[in-house]
């Protein structure tokens, strides 16, 4: 596969490392009443689709930027790439 | 119709003509005591023992595809009961006694073949690994004997013990680990199940669930509406598209995974090598294939493929410990779809959803555990329990903080 | 010397260059252009090879990569490679080729008893028996089987040859130089593209070799070699012939495999063959059409061989298969090769055509029967008669045989795209959704007329390159004939009386499908596994169709209906060496040297892999004959005086920014927020699943300068885990890091006597006294006179300890200047091993403790969880399995009997408890022998350990027999109030 990097152009995937689902940015308030169970769906369950996955991807080999991804898990097609740093902060993640 | 070699000489002689069907066609019909969603090794497992073990016969097996579709049919054939943790090791050593009393039990000959797994190690820290988790086989009724180095060139001198960037050490054996044809246990689970009048409907696509006030009365299928008293769910590679139809968030992952076979080659490997220092391990088969594999590609897939580093990580792997297979031709690979776990240990369970169950989240592992789970699914479908070996696969288990992580690599399925 | 009897006149072959080469040691002689199975063809030799079930006489059945019968072991020794298509393989000067799967010799196989007893032996018949008793399984049963099944053997001895491997970009990749795919070159190259033409043959030309069609009034050989001539003097352009590719995945990317040295005696160290991953924008995928058989009874007997097989070889090769051949063909191009032989003086002896109507050419002195069929073959090691479906018998010495074609379209399936069924020519075609980037033309798409290839070849080409922004010339398409390929299927000749193959390599018999229609193998999937149908190393080219066609009649369904298989790479099969290239022996993984590797080496250290580093493991002295002399004298010398180790592979991450102290208290589970500039502290980090993830030690440099250390393991993971922190979970810290494990050469300096050692290195500006720089101190320095370091007085060993580092290129140097100030105190380099022991004796937890199940409380530092702030890994850590009160705990462990040695990975049972799963109460990580103490220690997780301090336990080894007593203890077994470390 092929990621087109918002900073560096198309590179192979095979210059980055997998994390796994987007919603991962979205770690949860510890000190919420139900942090227990917010942070076990945040880090154990999975939507997993068969269709449109927005994921993490770190580009080890390259400038260490994590990136939001969005591809299809049925056809590999990668219809967006974006700095995960982006999404995070228009997520309203801050400090 | 009962096999043996009379049979054969019988039905040779008169141009094998008296060969029946091994299996029903049958149409659905409108219930049925349990459904089955899906006619891979476990669903057809899980059928077999429910009829023959726990004497539900009226129990339909719906199947989207063609049976034995699943990754039962695409697999590196490998049984083994080394594990470590000890929600595991007693129920894929339960499973491997099953295995062996398989064919006779079902009268058909799946070729299991116990001739041993040897998994290498390189370093010191690898081999006490592999004494700890030798001795947890012993002490959950496995067979594991500890190889120096000398032993393992006895029994594999093909391997690179001279010119290695990872010399070997020594390795760890299960000498009654080995391999099966997986066609053939799907078709011979199959095969029994539906003499005990299970009915096995294939080009049936399960579409939804009937749920009424949080219990499952039965499912509606492209064949139309069934209802069950009992549904379960045994889609593995499958499972998250299947559950979310009755409304569930899994902690599963479905990534690929290759594996590859070569040409036909006169026996060379005699049992199955896994190498300690690189993604690579191989079989030969029956047919005179290596059968190999590696690692995941490690990123979520549904699209039965994969990419090219893995193959060739795979083959350096495989060249790098045993460089006499570089003229040896890569004749297929194929990418199945795993249920990868947030443990890296599967599920068996009931769900929130009274009479719906669950079994999946195999990862890469449930080809050796075909009869295991089928008997343990049955006995928690027909007694509403678990089965002893069974009891930690259960669907909360993260909740708890009971994982069963066997590599120690955390909620990453892909690193598992 | 064989006198190439069947060698006619022309060809494409070079008469001034003779070849000899060996076939099952008979010398033969050939031309430069002559591939192995041509050149047998030409001596006249029928009879190569076995199959695989029944050990059947085979001959050459094709002329390419398609071949299911020719299958030979080529080269010698640890050059020979099995399961090689005679058809494919060049000729060159002394090349040895064997036959396979026999035993005794090819002529009298001693396996073709199977033949006999073919009626027990149909389709799955071993799942029917060799089920009793249960141990003959792999005693008798499967041994016999597996010695008769598999073709060709491995030499058993490693690969002598290398691979190469290597990266190509190109806007057009053309896959396939027959006429489309020239037509599409030349048309994509004039306008200007950057283009790469692949063929698996070594020849450019594709059909028009082995035909006798026109282009542009030139005999389409000359046209080809005209073509390939002017593409190969344009530098846009890359020609590659002997290229097969072999995959199309995701994103444009293509798999090819070149053979540069297959075709010569010595490939002169060069690689023997180079794998491609070739980076498209568009791909033409140009790959022709493979013709197809007709199952009849005996069909599989040598002398029986494809049509356009036979064409080629008369054609291109100048040899004709036999002296009196008939053809057999259901459609117009198979009379092409009853012409193409007659011009050439070969005697037709029949054509025979199932269709009625009117011949479909004048053969000059062939008979021919329309409305008739082949129903059988009779001849022992090749065929000399045939049997027509109407009773007439015609004594022949080959038999060319033609069912229609069918596209080569398996590139087309490799990203799950399933072929759709045109009535047409009879044939799968290629069906959207196609590879993205791909398009297909010429007979791969069904478009079977030279003519057709050409058209569609270039405007295919100017199709893709106009969607690329390219100008495309629009110029005329070559001129050729527009010749038919009428067909009416015909699958098998329901008249034959004795077993007709379908798959040839795997023995795969029209009576195994009905026989698996038969048994409720219906599914085309079921089909392929219970027969084995197209399973074969030629994947089933030549079968599929054929097969499907007969389970459709047999269902009474269409074609479609009854399905089609689906192709995965490769297309050809590649090579194992081909695909790990040059990362095998020492060159598997590269190898990561610590900045004192030459050092330690000129010391005679022993190094061990840590990953893919090399470490020294320890250095022995003169007089040492066991590893552990060495050791314990390493660790004695450290603890009684001073020792030097390298600790740079240790992960080194520098930390900056104004937020840094904030980020470092929320990733650690311990507080950073008030650690003192030029202080060091200890820290823990959680998954965010609660478990531990590594430990190491963080300095603070500076206001917002601080650097941490890691785990050598865990030196990548541990840094993409803070990226992941810094840019998607707190976006806005003020924190900036940066990996510089490979920027600093470290060393552990410990030892009472570290100070006074360092102290004569260090600048003297600095003051490292006990006071001056205590206990966790840590600050930039300079050393031997103004070179920039760090110092760290941090201990692993529990000695009074420093660790300094300095910029990677003076580590070299350093460590020579550290030990020559040492040598008045005797000083000693130690390795891993000493290194292992010292943090054994003082109870540090390293890889084996942080084994990824463990939590902090595990470890005994569960106080160490700061609950006042976030951190990673906090809330989940509070899960209740994870606190339970008989949870592992880590403890130290030594032997009842001092003079036992104990081993990681044995067990921990109460006395009195059986030695089982339910009484396992935890297991030993790492152990040492302790010079300091005299005998073995260990250190290892055991249920609620901390509380049980004194009990004597058992540990066992049920694996390696072995059961002794041992007492729980404290894990610092040296120094326990860690005076040493402070003084």
């Amino acid at each position: 596969m092929i990621i087109n990097h918002p900073l560096l152009g198309p590179r192979d995937s095979a210059e980055f490392t997998y994390l796994g689902d987007a919603s991962l940015i979205e770690r949860p308030d510890w000190q919420a009443e139900d942090a227990a169970d917010q942070f076990h769906d945040y880090l154990y369950l999975r939507d997993n689709p068969a269709g449109e996955h927005r994921e993490l991807w770190f580009h080890e080999q390259g400038d260490r930027s994590w990136l939001v991804v969005t591809r299809n898990t049925l056809t590999h097609e990668i219809t967006k790439v974006e700095l995960a740093r982006d999404v995070a902060r228009s997520l309203g993640r801050s400090r | 119709m009962r096999y043996s070699l009379l049979k054969i000489l019988a039905e040779g002689l008169k141009g094998n003509t008296g060969w029946t069907p091994v299996w029903r066609n049958p149409e659905p019909r409108e219930a049925y005591d349990v459904v089955i969603v899906g006619a891979g090794g476990h669903g057809l497992a899980t059928a077999y023992y429910l009829a023959k073990e726990f004497g539900i016969t009226n129990v339909a097996v719906l199947e989207k595809g063609w049976l034995g579709s699943g990754n039962i049919g695409r697999n590196t054939t490998i049984i083994r009961s080394n594990y470590l943790l000890p929600g595991n090791e007693p129920f894929y050593e339960f499973s491997m006694k099953l295995w062996e009393g398989l064919e006779q039990d079902f009268n058909y000959n799946a070729m299991v073949s116990q001739r041993g797994i040897i998994n290498l190690y390189h370093n010191d820290g690898q081999q006490a690994a592999y004494l700890r988790r030798a001795n947890a086989m012993r002490m959950a009724g496995a067979d594991a004997v500890m190889l120096s180095q000398d032993e393992v060139r006895r029994l594999c001198p093909f391997l690179d013990f001279d010119n290695a960037r990872f010399p070997i050490k020594g390795g760890l054996m299960q000498p009654r680990g080995g391999t099966v044809r997986h066609d053939a246990v799907a078709w011979g689970y199959a095969r029994g199940a539906d003499e005990r009048g299970v009915d096995i409907i294939q080009n049936c696509e399960v579409t939804g669930f009937q749920i009424e006030d949080g219990v499952c009365r039965g499912v509606e299928t492209s064949r139309g509406k069934i209802s069950a008293k009992k549904v379960a769910v045994c889609v593995a590679g499958s499972s998250s598209r299947v559950m979310s139809l009755a409304g569930m968030r899994l902690p599963i992952e479905s990534h690929v995974l290759q594996a590859f076979v070569s040409e036909g080659l006169k026996p060379t490997i005699p049992g199955v090598v896994t190498f300690g220092a690189g993604h690579f391990y191989v079989s030969q088969s029956d047919k005179g294939g290596l059968v190999f594999g590696g690692d995941l590609d490690g990123y979520n897939s549904y699209a039965q493929r994969g990419g090219l580093p893995v193959v060739e990580d795979v083959c350096e792997g495989g060249m790098a410990v045993m460089p006499m297979i570089g003229r040896a031709r890569l004749l297929r690979g194929w990418g199945g779809i795993m249920d990868m776990s947030m443990d890296g240990s599967p599920f068996i369970d009931r769900t929130s959803i009274d009479g719906l169950y669950f079994n999946g989240g195999w990862c890469y592992g449930g080809f050796k555990a075909t009869p295991a789970s089928g008997f343990t699914y049955a006995h928690l479908i027909a007694r509403d329990e678990p089965h002893p070996v069974a009891a930690a696969y259960r669907l909360d288990r993260f909740q708890r903080g009971a994982m069963i992580d066997e590599k120690g690599m955390g909620a990453q399925p892909n690193l598992h | 010397m064989s006198t190439q009897d069947n060698r006619l006149s022309g060809g494409l072959i070079d008469r001034e260059r003779p070849l000899r080469f060996r076939f099952n040691g008979e010398e033969l002689q050939g031309f430069q252009g002559d591939t192995v199975a041509s050149a047998l063809v030409a001596n006249g030799v029928k009879l190569v090879g076995r199959s695989f079930k029944y050990h059947r006489p085979r001959g050459i059945l094709t002329a390419g990569s398609e071949e299911p019968n020719a299958l030979l072991t080529i080269g010698e020794g640890a050059y020979a490679e099995p399961n090689t298509r005679a058809t494919v393989a060049e000729l060159y000067d002394g090349l040895s080729a064997k036959s396979q799967n026999h035993r005794g010799p090819l002529g009298f196989d001693v396996m073709a008893v199977n033949d006999f007893l073919s009626p027990f032996l149909s389709a799955g018949f071993y799942y029917k028996t060799f089920m009793w008793p249960r141990a003959f399984w792999e005693k008798l049963y499967e041994p016999i089987i597996r010695k008769s099944a598999g073709l060709g053997a491995l030499s058993g001895e490693p690969d002598p040859s290398s691979y190469d491997k290597g990266f190509l970009h190109c806007d057009l990749l053309v896959i396939g130089a027959g006429p489309a795919g020239l037509a599409a070159a030349r048309s994509a190259a004039r306008a200007g593209a950057k283009v790469i033409l692949a063929d698996e043959d070594f020849r450019f030309g594709g059909r028009l070799n082995a035909e006798t069609y026109e282009i542009d009034g030139r005999p389409g050989a000359v046209w080809a070699e005209d073509t390939a001539k002017a593409l190969a003097e344009m530098e846009n352009v890359r020609l590659m012939p002997r290229t097969t590719v072999y995959g199309a995945y995701d994103h444009g990317v293509y798999g090819a495999l070149e053979r540069t040295g297959d075709h010569l005696p010595d490939t002169d160290g060069k690689p023997r063959q180079v794998l491609w991953r070739i980076y498209t924008k568009r791909a033409l995928l140009c790959a022709g059409a493979t013709e197809r058989p007709i199952a009849f009874g005996d069909n599989d007997r040598p002398g029986v061989m494809l049509a356009s097989a036979v064409r080629s070889y008369a054609n291109r090769f100048a040899a004709t298969p036999g002296k009196r051949i008939a053809v057999f063909t259901n459609n117009d191009d198979g009379w092409r090769t009853a012409s193409d032989l007659a011009a050439r003086g070969v005697e037709v002896a029949a054509v025979i055509d199932p269709r009625d109507g009117s011949p479909r050419a004048e053969i000059p002195g062939a008979s021919v029967f329309m409305g008739d069929a082949v129903a059988g073959t009779k001849g022992r090691k090749a065929i000399r008669e045939i049997t027509l479906a109407s009773g007439r018998s015609l004594a022949v010495d080959c038999l060319a045989v033609s069912g229609g074609w069918n596209p080569n379209l398996q590139l087309t399936c490799h990203q799950r795209g399933k072929p759709a069924w045109n009535a047409e020519i009879a044939a799968f075609v290629p069906a959207d959704p196609l590879p993205v980037g791909m398009s297909v033309a010429g007979a791969a798409r069904g478009a079977l007329s030279l003519q057709a290839a050409l058209t569609e070849g270039q405007a295919k080409a100017e199709a893709a390159l106009s969607d690329l922004g390219f100008k495309v010339s629009g110029e005329p398409v070559p001129a050729s004939s527009d010749e038919s390929f009428a067909v009416t299927p015909l699958w098998h000749v329901k008249e034959s009386k004795r077993r007709a193959w379908v798959d040839l390599q795997n023995d795969v018999t029209v009576k195994d499908v009905k026989l698996a229609h038969q048994e409720g193998f219906l599914s085309v999937e079921h089909l392929k596994r219970y027969t084995t149908l197209g399973m074969a190393t030629d994947q089933g080219k030549t079968a599929n169709v054929l097969g499907l066609a007969i389970m459709a009649e047999q269902r009474g369904i269409s074609i479609p209906e009854a399905g089609t298989t689906i192709f995965r790479p490769p297309y050809t099969p590649v090579p194992i060496g081909a695909l790990a290239g040059r990362a095998r022996g020492k060159d598997f993984r590269p190898y990561r040297l610590t900045p004192s590797h030459d050092w330690a080496e000129e010391q005679g250290a022993v190094f061990v892999e840590a990953g893919a580093w090399m470490r020294a493991q320890y250095f022995p002295r003169e007089g040492e004959t066991h590893w552990r002399q060495s050791v314990d004298r390493e660790v004695s010398t450290t603890r009684n005086s001073v020792g030097v180790c390298d600790v740079t592979t240790l992960g080194k991450v520098d930390i900056q920014g104004r937020d840094a102290a904030e980020f470092l208290n929320r990733v650690y589970i311990n507080g950073f927020a008030k650690l003192a500039v030029g202080k060091t502290r200890y820290g823990m980090m959680l998954r965010e699943d609660g478990i531990a993830m590594d430990d190491g030690t963080t300095a603070r440099l500076g206001e917002t300068h601080y650097v941490m250390t890691t785990t050598t393991a865990n030196a990548g993971p541990v840094f993409r885990h803070l990226e992941f922190c810094r840019q998607c979970l707190w976006p806005d810290l003020d924190v900036h890091l940066i990996s510089t494990t490979d920027g600093w050469a470290q060393f552990a300096v410990a030892g009472p006597n570290a100070r006074k050692l360092l102290q004569k290195v260090v600048d003297a500006e600095f003051d490292i006294s006990n006071e001056g720089f205590p206990f966790m101190a840590c600050g930039e320095i300079t050393v031997c006179g103004g070179t920039p370091a760090r110092l760290f007085r941090i201990s692993f060993s529990g000695e009074l300890a420093y660790e300094i580092a300095v910029p990677a290129r003076y580590g070299d140097a350093l460590i020579r200047v550290l030990m020559q100030a040492g040598e008045e105190f005797g000083v000693t380099p130690y390795g891993t091993e000493a290194l292992g022991v010292m943090r054994i004796e003082k109870g540090h937890a390293a890889g084996a403790e942080l084994c990824g199940t463990t939590t902090a409380q595990d470890l005994g530092m569960g106080r160490m969880v700061s609950k006042k702030k976030d951190c990673i890994g906090n809330t989940l850590s509070e899960r209740p399995e994870l606190n339970r009160e008989d949870g592992l705990r880590l403890v130290g462990f030594r032997p009842v009997d001092k003079s036992h040695a104990l081993k990681a990975g044995w067990h921990f049972v109460s006395k009195g408890s059986p030695t089982d799963m339910a009484h396992d109460e935890g297991w030993m990580t790492s152990v040492a022998f302790s010079p300091s103490l005299g005998h073995s220690i260990g250190l290892g997780f055991i249920k609620s350990g901390d509380t049980r301090m004194g009990e004597i336990v058992r540990a066992v080894s049920p694996a390696t027999d072995s059961d002794i007593e041992v007492e729980i203890v404290p894990s610092h077994f040296v120094d326990p109030e860690g005076e040493r470390l402070r003084g």
